[in-house]
């Protein structure tokens, strides 16, 4: 790799004339022009680029790039585990890519029974009667399971009324997010010293005005809701429904349902828990799952599995069919049945895995216990273990030297190891949240820790080499608020000068 | 052990001893019994072998059908050089996280940055954000973006000939808002201008939403409407599939303030409808609205040019529920998949791309009519690679679509009984053609 070489951008690398295409000819019929009112009036600025010069340009720029693949990723509830090499190859085995969402369903059985197998198995594994797949990520999941519970309100007479979600204080950003785009106002309920939720301040909270709680467990800070059966009643007698955030699935893999628990309605991230990949910010997949009486009002389209074995799919075009499975969907939320290739990978995984999988909670849970019971004295642990599949730590435990949360991090980067989740959850001021996940060798972990105690030691000893890190990464600190200030979002805008 | 995971017995007895415990499960003990999982686990088989799942998923795929592909509806069958594959399957790519640590993500950044500055250049916008889950969920954004920035007007006109899809999720996301969601009526296969103007001289629109090429396949002609919805004050939103920018003037040009839709058929693979790739651009004025990631440039300490993630205070993590949406995870990889597309089809492949398929479209429908057997539904109207077909009676559509099936063609997708939605695209061959004006012609 030369990252000074190779740091052009695409378009930088275009020159008149050059081309990185051989398209098929048509020769019968006439040539096609656009007429003068509807065609474009100068060509698009799109590089004019040679295959050659494309495929460098982007091998070259995947090597300034940190991956599961290249290093340890113990990036706070985004469960980076290793994503298996098969998982990859099961779409194009199963034949996914040429298939059009409009064909025949007599002629996309194999892919029907994908997605008809996975969704039993994330019942199976979340507690639930079925799940949707459709939801493209979860935060797309959360909005769709919100849009179950206004759609179950709704039906009993109390959509108007019960205009609340209740969202702990611990929550990812997108449970207020989501509530607040399914047109609820959020309500924020306290947590106790130990992170779990304040029962005393949720009870306070409820009412006939609520539609639901949100609840992630284990929860942001690795702990889990162990009062949850006495919140799920409460919750239930003020006629509210329960909101699983899976985010934290992978934690529970063989050691507890969210169904069991009293859930009526979860999502869960294929690309977290059932290790497809992320891809750099997806595609993911965010199914939603629900409890017996509540499969009616799961988005559209639909496949259901017929008496003879075979699978169809339910659409707003097929309204007898509707009618006869008596479907009152809460309406629809993806084009077609979703990022479909994702469901043969996640499938891939679960075969795979098999009985397995209810390894990977228990190996997650110790892996995280290790580097916590490794690393705590030297970084403060606001709440002490054992913790579930992650921890948290309140920065260094030496607060004197001046180094940050942001240091530790950017350090790590030069040790090659990418940084935790950093400056959240928003309960401690240094959030440093550690998810070492189940794919990562004894040998990984004590690299972490000796690179972690390392830093602890330059802390003390060389905190100004600690605080201009990072100093080994393929570029230096960016300035941020310039780029905020004065942002520079396309090609255009960086050669005009302009914003 | 399986071999995803590498414990031993050795590291299992060593790593317990470190945590002051002498099973995983005392890991758990703050999980009350009843809510454990029950003795004996899930309900799932034992792990199969590598060659075993392989062995599934082809016994799957012996049971899906590539077709000669005539249906669009959104969806397109365009061709995707071999490079597009070859590098976004680099794991360097797909393995990583949304590029939080900027300093070893300059890959992901790159072509982010890339993927903005083609997009925002098609479409004739200042900006456009890393991408958003599909075309429809892309449109509801630019919807909700709209009425934010609209104050207090709360109506959206959205036009009759949108995708039943599109407009579906527009309705789904609009009830969550509060929005008002009108549906002005098409006549001719276009919207209905009179309709239109009616509409929005009730007042309290936010927001205009149409598309061109429509969901017939039909350029709506936009002339004039940009200045008649800015004097309603509203925005208007303009949707195209993001390969026909290649040939057809952008929505920046026809003087829209949002422009959105599907980037699948930007040589994405059509993978049973996803994943595919929304986009998102807009005027420089409304950029602080735009929801979702957006990648910028600045320098290092060291001088450098870099990227980076910014403009995050419009974001949920930052904002919460005062965020311009919850998005988070998006179609990252896709993007990637786009930039290499076009930066190997560059201007004069795009317009091949839709100039070619154009010829074959216009070139089966000319066929198909002079079988005697159906006609264009909007003859009248100025089209592109896509159009209705009407079938005449005694025969249905769904009489063409297992006539052709029987050959291995998907003739379209059926809109009623006696109307179908024709598309070709440059990878229906000769033979194709051939094939499906024969299979019509013998009904």
């Amino acid at each position: 790799m030369n990252s000074q070489l190779y740091s052009k951008l695409i378009f930088e690398l275009s020159r008149p004339g050059r081309k990185g295409h051989s398209l098929p000819k048509y020769t019968s019929g006439q040539a096609f022009r656009v007429s003068a009112r509807y065609a474009r009036e100068e060509a698009p600025s799109l590089p004019e680029t040679d295959e050659p010069t494309v495929v460098r340009h982007y091998t070259n720029s995947s090597t300034n790039n940190f991956g599961v693949d290249t290093g340890f990723y113990p990036l706070g509830s985004c469960t980076m585990k290793y994503n298996p090499k098969v998982n990859e190859a099961a779409p194009a085995d199963a034949g996914l890519g040429p298939l059009h969402p409009a064909q025949p369903a007599s002629t996309v059985q194999g892919a029907l029974e994908i997605y008809h197998r996975l969704q039993r198995a994330l019942s199976e594994i979340g507690g639930m009667s079925e799940f949707s797949l459709n939801p493209y990520a979860g935060a797309h999941g959360e909005l769709t399971g919100l849009m179950v519970i206004r759609s179950y309100h709704k039906s009993r007479g109390e959509g108007a009324m019960r205009r609340k979600v209740i969202v702990p204080d611990s929550a990812h950003g997108t449970n207020p997010a989501s509530a607040a785009i399914a047109g609820y106002d959020v309500v924020e309920c306290k947590s106790l010293a130990d992170g779990t939720v304040d029962v005393e301040d949720l009870r306070s909270k409820l009412g006939s005005d609520v539609a639901a709680v949100m609840m992630t467990n284990p929860n942001t800070v690795g702990m889990f809701e162990k009062n949850i059966p006495a919140i799920a009643d409460a919750v239930h007698s003020c006629g509210a429904l329960m909101y699983y955030d899976g985010a934290n699935l992978n934690a529970l893999l063989g050691v507890a349902r969210p169904g069991d628990m009293g859930f009526d309605v979860m999502h869960i991230n294929l690309h977290k828990t059932f290790s497809t990949p992320h891809g750099g910010g997806g595609p993911g997949a965010g199914p939603v799952g629900v409890r017996e009486g509540l499969e009616k009002y799961l988005p559209l389209p639909r496949v259901v599995r017929e008496a003879d074995g075979s699978y169809s799919v339910v659409d707003s075009d097929n309204e007898s069919l509707r009618e006869v499975l008596e479907l009152d969907p809460l309406g629809r939320v993806s084009s077609w049945l979703g990022n479909f290739a994702v469901y043969a990978k996640a499938l891939a995984y679960i075969l795979s895995m098999g009985k397995d999988i209810e390894q990977v909670g228990p190996l997650a849970c110790l892996n995280a216990n290790y580097v916590m019971n490794s690393l705590s004295d030297v970084y403060a642990l606001p709440i002490p273990g054992p913790c579930k599949h992650e921890f948290v730590f309140d920065g260094l435990k030496d607060k004197s030297t001046g180094c940050t949360t942001m240091n530790v991090a950017k350090r790590l980067l030069d040790m090659g190891f990418h940084a935790p989740t950093i400056y959240f959850p928003l309960l401690f001021h240094e959030s440093l949240m550690i998810e070492p996940t189940e794919t990562e060798s004894r040998e990984t972990l004590d690299a972490f820790i000796a690179a972690m105690r390392e830093i602890a030691r330059e802390a003390a000893e060389a905190p100004e080499t600690l605080k201009t890190a990072p100093h080994n990464t393929p570029v230096r600190h960016p300035d941020e608020n310039e780029a905020a200030l004065h942002p520079a979002l396309t090609y255009a805008a960086l050669t005009s000068g302009r914003s | 052990m399986h071999p995803y995971l590498p414990h031993t017995d050795e590291d299992l007895r060593a790593m317990l001893e470190r945590c002051g415990a002498t099973s995983a499960d005392e890991l758990f003990a703050d999980i009350p019994e009843n809510l454990r999982l029950k003795p004996g686990g899930y309900a799932l088989g034992a792990p199969m072998a590598e060659a075993d799942v392989r062995r599934y998923f082809r016994g799957l795929g012996k049971k899906n059908e590539a077709l000669a592909c005539f249906a669009g509806a959104g969806w397109y069958n365009h061709y995707c050089p071999a490079a597009v594959e070859a590098l976004a399957s680099r794991s360097e790519f797909y393995t990583a996280y949304t590029p939080y640590q900027p300093e070893i993500s300059q890959g992901t950044l790159q072509y982010i940055f890339e993927y903005q500055s083609m997009i925002a250049s098609l479409t004739g916008m200042d900006v456009a954000n890393a991408s958003m889950y599909d075309g429809a969920t892309a449109t509801a954004e630019a919807m909700i973006m709209a009425v934010a920035a609209g104050k207090k007007r709360k109506r959206v006109l959205v036009s009759a000939t949108l995708a039943p899809a599109t407009l579906q999720v527009l309705a789904t996301y609009a009830e969550g808002h509060g929005i008002i969601l009108e549906t002005v009526s098409a006549t001719d296969g276009v919207t209905d201008r009179t309709d239109l103007t009616a509409r929005l001289g009730a007042g309290d629109v936010a927001a205009v939403i149409l598309a061109t090429p429509n969901y017939y396949g039909i350029l709506e002609d936009l002339e004039g409407l940009a200045d008649e919805v800015h004097a309603a004050k509203a925005l208007l939103i303009v949707s195209a599939p993001a390969v026909t920018l290649g040939v057809l003037r952008s929505q920046g040009a026809w003087g829209a303030d949002i422009a959105c839709g599907e980037a699948q058929s930007l040589g994405l693979p059509m993978n049973y409808g996803g994943p595919g790739l929304g986009y998102l651009a807009c005027r420089q004025g409304l950029k602080r609205k735009m929801p979702g990631r957006i990648v910028g440039a600045t320098l290092d300490e060291d001088g450098r040019r870099v990227f980076v993630l910014t403009l995050q205070a419009r974001e949920q993590h930052i904002r919460r529920q005062k965020a311009t949406s919850n998005i988070c995870s998006n179609q990252g990889l896709m993007t990637l998949h786009a930039a290499i597309y076009l930066s190997l089809m560059g201007p004069d492949g795009l317009r091949e791309v839709n100039e070619t398929s154009a010829r074959v479209a216009h070139d089966l429908a000319d066929r198909l009519a002079a079988t005697g057997k159906m006609r264009l539904r909007y003859p009248g109207q100025e089209w592109l690679n896509e159009c209705v077909m009407t079938v005449f009676e005694p025969l249905t559509t769904d009489d063409v679509l297992k006539a052709c099936l029987r050959r291995g063609i998907l003739a379209g997708k059926a809109l009623t009984e006696r109307e179908l939605l024709v598309c070709a695209t440059e990878m229906c061959t000769a033979e194709d053609v051939e094939n499906y004006v024969e299979a019509v012609k013998a009904l």
